[in-house]
């Protein structure tokens, strides 16, 4: 509200000199803000420099494509709930979606003459069926989230608790057909694994995957919806002020389904890459999948305060998630320790993020 | 109890103790000073009028009181003690009670556990456990003492406004408040209900309260005040007794100030009609059956009080309020705005009244807050151009002036004025033809102020048709051609503003009160 805005943007150098003016107290503070602004990053600087002093195989060329590997598995579903937190909205039916998903793909490429084959007399289908098919579903999914979300106005933590309790149940009923009774999907044919875990190229003899490039390409594909298209700046309107948004002309109840058909797509896909990466998929497949990405946009800074967030961010806090894991487990720190920090990361980092929507008064 | 702690600190002629004193109360907006050395001073047993336009300060004044807005000047005294209360539960701890006009009521519970919130009585004073039958007793006593027939089990939700009205004020009491606020209290009151009101006033009055009375019905004023305050533009303008005042005098007090080149001259020229309303009725709000006729180049006005249905008519001409029934012709032919989309794409635009709740996205840089309206000018197939989207935003910010470092800046760090140009900015880039503005000068500094009504002139002379809701009658009178007075939902007449005074205009917005 205050009229001194009309300061000019300056080059680091201005900003240095401007810093240097200061008092004692004032540079205090600004350093203060400084650090806090960019904790999360020099929290993880620091994390992977210790972690490589005691282990150095952390920064080993394997490691390193091994935390990429993982950062890319895990990006698509962030990519699609990063939406509905813009909305000030979440998806907790995500995890399940995957798991749904990845069931479907498994069952309809397994490889021909397979013992525990689910569909027997199926060949092998086009990879491209199966994606559409997947794609389908999770827009289906997508779709009934975000029309009770924008049609009856209940709140996304409601109504996406409920799907995916019904994804679960839907989980269970189709690993129940035909012979199957619930056990694991697996033997995929070779097709279907070639194209998801298949080297992309090789580093010093170590293999990079090929859903390391699918994550590139819908990581780019999400970057030009948010930032280049009409959705995109109507899902950021609504986020910021839902009111103003409809007084605007913006159709606020398309806006908030697109962007739950669209998260759901792309659950779809993680549950395409997902299905061969773990080459094995059970009802459990997807358990909890939610919360890791849930995590990743907060830490990326995607604020549930609403109409903020960039996929960049969402990028980073999947990053520096499996750094942390995969620096973790190289420590041999217990499992059960893992749970502990990650709670305490989504904590810190939520707070450090709400101190730059707070009202000072 | 009461007489013991009244300390006579200022004694009137009539005798009666000085039981709040607000003495040269300041407060300062961004932009705006709101209040400006502004006093009043309550005694005990009377009933104290605080009269003034909409926005001339009453409801600020009263926030400073409370402690709802910490104030930048001035002193309060309460029994001869100098008091700040942090938030209206302190004042009310210390005797100072509000009967606010918009309940803040907890309607999924109880009467009584609305009355006792904050304070539920216990079974023993060292257990955490409430005592439903005292709670159940102590509600019973005081709506007996008040003679008000309700039944402390029952559900807020279940009860008419005017009932919850009665809880609410029976709260007041049952705290011992020593001063009462009433903020329009008789607003969603039957004529009977106004009746117990006012033997309720009177009782606390005879058992020494003082009393605020906040209202715009000079008929209830003259009955139960005993002092008038009139205040105008944040600032005190005369304190007198009831009984020397008549409506006349209290209108001219209220309204009387003079204009000086605070308007830009008028210039426009007023075309052939292009937009009739025949009929227009809301659906969910009392709306009722409004018609008018509006031409090319004109600026027509709507006055009237805060809850006249101004704002109601703007939002189902545009659509984003449910209608009942109503036509709109826009230039001869029949149009529907079912929604924001269907308006805009009819060439109409609505800068609405509320800017933060649902003007501006704070968080939201303002290129992002210009474009919104407008975004299919710069798609280039599915693609927005962001070049574009640069020109049009450089094009408002210089053609209404904005004061901004660049285009990426929040819009809610800007100031009022500020604000209000970019939103502005956002519907001129839709190319409307049909401008509804709500309050477009609300909160924004003087000189901000002459330059929106310098845009809004050049808008009309364009050829565009300009409807400004606002509560400023002098802005009405300068800047608009002809003035439609809404009163209680309904068109209670149409002036021509050059030819009209705020006199005319006041009588007509009480018209149907």
């Amino acid at each position: 509200m205050s009229e001194i805005n009309v300061i000019k943007r300056k080059g680091i150098s201005g900003r240095i000199a401007e810093f240097k003016e200061k008092s004692p107290s004032e540079k205090r503070s600004a350093i203060a803000d400084v650090l806090l602004n960019n904790a999360m990053y020099i929290v993880i600087v620091i994390a992977v420099i210790l972690i490589a002093i005691k282990v150095p195989a952390f920064l080993s060329l394997s490691s390193v494509i091994n935390i990429v590997s993982l950062t890319a598995a895990k990006l698509p579903i962030a990519l699609g709930i990063g939406g509905a937190i813009v909305l000030t909205g979440t998806d907790i039916s995500a995890g399940r979606c995957v798991g749904l998903t990845a069931c479907i793909a498994a069952s309809l490429l397994q490889m021909p003459g397979y013992a525990n084959k689910m569909f027997p007399n199926l060949g092998v289908m086009p990879l491209v069926y199966v994606l559409l098919i997947l794609l389908a579903v999770g827009a289906l999914i997508g779709f009934i989230n975000g029309l009770f979300v924008a049609k009856f106005k209940l709140h996304p933590f409601i109504v996406t608790l409920s799907t995916q309790l019904i994804v679960f149940g839907a989980v269970l009923m189709y690993l129940m057909i035909g012979t199957n009774n619930g056990q694991t999907l697996s033997g995929l044919d070779a097709s279907y694994t070639n194209f998801v875990r298949g080297t992309l190229f090789t580093i010093g003899g170590v293999a990079v995957p090929k859903y390391v490039l699918y994550s590139i390409i819908l990581t780019a594909i999400m970057w030009v919806i948010w930032n280049k298209t009409k959705f995109g700046k109507n899902m950021f309107a609504v986020g910021s002020n839902e009111e103003a948004a409809n007084v605007s002309g913006v159709n606020v109840f398309w806006t908030i389904v697109t962007v739950f058909v669209l998260a759901g797509m792309m659950y779809g896909i993680t549950g395409f890459i997902e299905g061969a990466r773990i080459a094995s998929c059970s009802a459990n497949t997807g358990l909890n999948y939610e919360c890791d990405a849930i995590a990743a946009c907060v830490i990326g800074g995607v604020s549930f305060v609403g109409g903020t967030g960039k996929i960049s961010g969402i990028v980073i806090g999947v990053l520096l998630l499996q750094i942390i894991f995969v620096g973790l487990n190289f420590l041999s720190v217990s499992a059960n320790m893992l749970y502990i920090i990650k709670g305490v990361i989504i904590l810190v980092a939520c707070a450090i993020d709400m101190r730059k929507y707070l009202a000072r008064k | 109890m009461e007489d013991k702690q009244i300390k006579k600190v200022n004694e009137t002629p009539e005798n009666k103790p000085a039981l709040l004193r607000m003495e040269n109360i300041d407060k300062v907006f961004p932009g705006v000073k709101a209040l400006d050395g502004v006093s009043l001073t309550v005694r005990a047993g009377t009933v104290h009028a605080l009269m003034g336009e909409n926005g001339a300060g009453k409801s600020t004044l009263m926030k400073c009181l409370f402690g709802v807005y910490s104030k930048d000047g001035g002193k309060i005294f309460f029994e001869g003690r100098e008091i700040n209360f942090k938030n209206s539960k302190e004042a009310l701890e210390n005797g100072v009670a509000m009967v606010h006009q918009e309940l803040n009521q907890a309607l999924k519970r109880n009467v009584m556990d609305n009355m006792w919130l904050g304070r539920f009585p216990k079974i023993w004073d060292h257990l955490p456990f409430t005592s439903e039958k005292k709670m159940y007793e102590a509600t019973k006593a005081v709506f007996d003492e008040l003679g008000i027939d309700v039944n402390p089990k029952t559900v807020m939700s279940t009860m008419p406004v005017s009932q919850r009205q009665m809880v609410e004020i029976a709260k007041a009491v049952s705290y011992n408040s020593k001063v009462i606020v009433f903020d329009e209290p008789t607003s969603s009151l039957t004529e009977e209900e106004v009746e117990h009101l006012f033997r309720i006033i009177n009782m606390l009055r005879d058992r020494g309260c003082g009393i605020i009375y906040i209202s715009h019905k000079m008929e209830e004023i003259l009955r139960i005040s005993d002092d008038v305050t009139i205040m105008r533009d944040g600032k005190w303008i005369a304190t007198k007794p009831a009984a020397e005042l008549t409506m006349n005098e209290i209108i001219k007090l209220m309204v009387g100030r003079e204009l000086t080149n605070r308007y830009p001259p008028k210039d426009n020229k007023i075309g052939d009609v292009l937009l009739e309303v025949d009929g227009m009725t809301a659906e969910y709000s009392k709306l009722n059956d409004v018609s008018f006729k509006a031409r090319r180049g004109e600026i027509l006005g709507i006055a009237g009080l805060d809850g006249s249905g101004r704002t109601e008519l703007l939002e189902n001409l545009f659509g984003v309020a449910t209608r009942r029934s109503g036509a709109i012709k826009l230039d001869g032919k029949p149009i529907k705005n079912r929604n924001s989309r269907e308006s805009i794409k009819n060439g109409f635009a609505l800068l609405t009244e509320e800017r933060r709740a649902t003007g501006i996205f704070g968080i939201l840089n303002i290129r992002e807050n210009t474009t919104i309206s407008s975004l299919d000018k710069y798609q280039t197939g599915p693609l927005l151009r962001k070049k574009k989207m640069k020109e049009s935003t450089d094009w408002c910010i210089k053609s209404m002036r904005v004061k901004t470092p660049d285009q990426e800046t929040k819009i809610r760090t800007l100031s009022g004025g500020n604000q209000q140009k970019v939103i502005l900015g956002r519907w001129l880039l839709t190319d409307p033809t049909v401008l509804l503005l709500d309050e477009p000068t609300r909160g924004i500094d003087v000189g901000a102020k002459y330059e929106i009504y310098q845009l809004i002139l050049d808008l009309a002379k364009k050829g565009k048709t300009v409807i400004m809701v606002s509560s400023e009658m002098p802005e009405l009178l300068g800047v608009c051609d002809r003035i439609l007075v809404m009163s209680g939902g309904k068109l209670a007449g149409e002036v021509d503003a050059a030819k009209t005074n705020q006199e005319e205009i006041m009588a007509l917005a009480a018209k149907y009160v």
